[in-house]
């Protein structure tokens, strides 16, 4: 797990869709490995191109330049018959489900495995099997339309597994879902990828479903990979504007200061250690950005220095200073800091 | 109300009827049915998109579609009389009736196989079907109840068509409508007849509508 060859490369993929008013870029240049047994996230805000990088890894969608290695299969250089053995392996599932209506829920898991070219009964045994392991047994008979979204996912679920495959791309898997229900899902993907060590390539839009489920995620933001990484790392330090925006999904704290007005506030070991900041904030009933902060608490005095960011309203920033000043502090102004 | 050998007359004329419906129907199909995927299947968000081909058989549908049907019955009797031998009576009718129908049955299927929802279509190529098992597998049977309905509109529609041919000497009921209502002003026939026609219409819709609720798993 972990180590080889990762089992899909991405390698300078690039999507261009050709409509009638032009031709409109999806995605350009992307790179991008996933490793065998993790649990992957791709995400970015609707239209940033996820959907179609995901469509991109099965060839459900071509691409335009560059290729995917799947299994160290160049997915670009088969032939289509080869092409439709190969997605055998690799399973997928769906916002809508998209079940077959017309087909119960055990013909439904049947299905993959008719095309493999599985035997009637064999293939009813293992579909009994799947359904079982998704906890939906007693509903084999039963048809799509009598399931509930959470359940209808399950079979889902099932499907994409009947074939034994290495991967399973979820595409907004859980976004038409509640979320006592996500959470369920998210369960049984997790289980799925710990017991059969299946690699899980997740596209969402949420970020709570990345913090719950994934490894390392990728943030794909107007055509390209924006940041790539540990789920971990990248929540900590952000280091793009999009990864920001998806981790403060509010984001409208620090759009309201658009000014580039900061002031820097020394503590040469003057004043008193007391909460300064806090203090201002509470009397002026404005707040302010804290943009840097590195301060000691020396013998009771304080030492170091905080930059915050100024309202907007150029009053209050002037007021603001004046404050700081009368408690003892040293307070300049540095503009074009953010 | 009518003697026996009327009665004989207008019950030869409805099975007549029946079997140029039902004949022309089932060969109206098995061409109709296949022109119906291909459509579909060469639309530019189709299995396999062929806009020439799609467009050439748009054309070509929509052309015979347009053609008045007793202009058509005119136009193709030599192609009837090479058949069938003869261009008049109910099996000589059945030529005009499948070359009339076929191309309406085609937009039928078309339209009913367009209901099909594209992501099942999607999830079925992610899991590695062929164009062809996805026609065969998902296309046909979640398009079914679409299907059956609009069998049961074509069925009915071509009953009305095989009514119409009585004017060229179709035979059947309404031939017997023409000849013995129209031209001999024997309006009690000719009542008879459109009731006839009237009830055939009717049992078959009830059949279809039913039918394709029976199929029908969406609930």
């Amino acid at each position: 797990m972990g180590t080889g060859t990762p089992l899909i490369q991405i390698r300078g993929l690039s999507k261009v869709f050709s409509t009638e008013s032009g031709d409109v870029n999806v995605l350009e240049d992307i790179d991008l490995d996933i490793k065998e047994g993790e649990i992957f996230g791709i995400i970015g805000m609707s239209g940033a191109g996820k959907s179609t990088l995901v469509r991109c890894l099965n060839f459900l969608e071509k691409p335009t330049k560059g290729t995917v290695y799947f299994d160290n299969q160049d997915l670009s250089a088969l032939s289509q018959k080869e092409l439709y053995k190969v997605r055998q392996s690799m399973g997928m599932i769906f916002q809508q489900f998209n079940l077959l209506m017309q087909r119960n829920v055990l013909k439904n898991v049947c299905f993959p495995l008719e095309i493999a070219g599985v035997r009637k009964n064999e293939a009813e045994t293992r579909a009994l099997e799947l359904l079982e392991m998704v906890d939906l047994s007693d509903k084999a008979r039963a048809y799509p339309s009598q399931l509930s979204g959470g359940q209808k996912q399950r079979v889902a679920i099932a499907r994409a597994l009947a074939n034994n495959p290495k991967v399973i791309l979820c595409d907004e898997a859980t976004s038409a879902l509640d979320p006592a229900t996500t959470k369920g899902i998210l369960a049984l993907l997790k289980d799925i990828n710990k017991r059969l060590g299946i690699t899980i390539v997740i596209i969402t839009h949420e970020m709570s479903v990345v913090e719950e489920i994934c490894q390392r995620v990728a943030i794909i933001d107007s055509r390209h990979i924006a940041e790539v990484g540990y789920v971990q790392e990248i929540f900590t330090r952000p280091t793009t504007e999009a990864a920001r925006r998806l981790v403060f999904p509010e984001g409208e704290r620090v759009d309201h200061f658009t000014s580039s007005r900061c002031c820097r506030i020394v503590f040469d070991g003057s004043s008193s250690f007391e909460p300064v900041i806090a203090n201002m904030v509470l009397e002026f009933r404005q707040t302010v950005n804290i943009i840097f902060a590195d301060t000691r608490n020396i013998d009771g005095r304080a030492f170091g220095q905080i930059i915050i960011q100024l309202p907007d309203d150029k009053l209050t920033g002037e007021k603001m200073m004046a404050y700081l000043r009368s408690r003892g502090l040293t307070v300049e102004e540095v503009n074009d800091f953010v | 109300m009518f003697d026996p050998a009327t009665l004989e007359m207008i019950g030869k004329g409805f099975l007549e009827s029946l079997y140029m419906t039902l004949v022309s129907s089932a060969l109206a199909y098995l061409i109709g049915l296949p022109l119906g995927i291909v459509l579909v299947v060469t639309d530019k968000d189709g299995l396999k998109p062929a806009p020439g081909v799609n467009s050439v058989l748009g054309v070509i549908i929509n052309l015979l579609r347009s053609m008045p049907f007793l202009i058509l019955c005119i136009t193709v009797i030599p192609l009837t009389r090479l058949i069938t031998g003869t261009s008049l009576g109910p099996t000589a009718t059945i030529v005009p009736l499948v070359i009339g129908a076929a191309p309406f049955i085609a937009r039928m299927v078309e339209s009913s196989l367009k209901e099909v929802d594209k992501g099942v279509v999607e999830a079925a190529q992610s899991m590695g079907a062929s164009p062809f098992e996805i026609i065969w597998k998902v296309l046909l049977p979640e398009a079914r109840p679409s299907l059956i309905l609009g069998a049961a509109i074509s069925v009915t529609t071509i009953l009305g068509y095989s009514a119409m041919t009585g004017f060229v000497g179709g035979g059947g009921l309404g031939d017997i409508a023409i000849r013995y209502g129209y031209y001999r002003y024997q309006t009690g026939i000719m009542l008879v007849t459109v009731a006839l026609l009237v009830i055939i219409v009717q049992v078959l819709q009830e059949i279809g509508i039913r039918l394709a609720r029976l199929g029908d798993k969406r609930k």
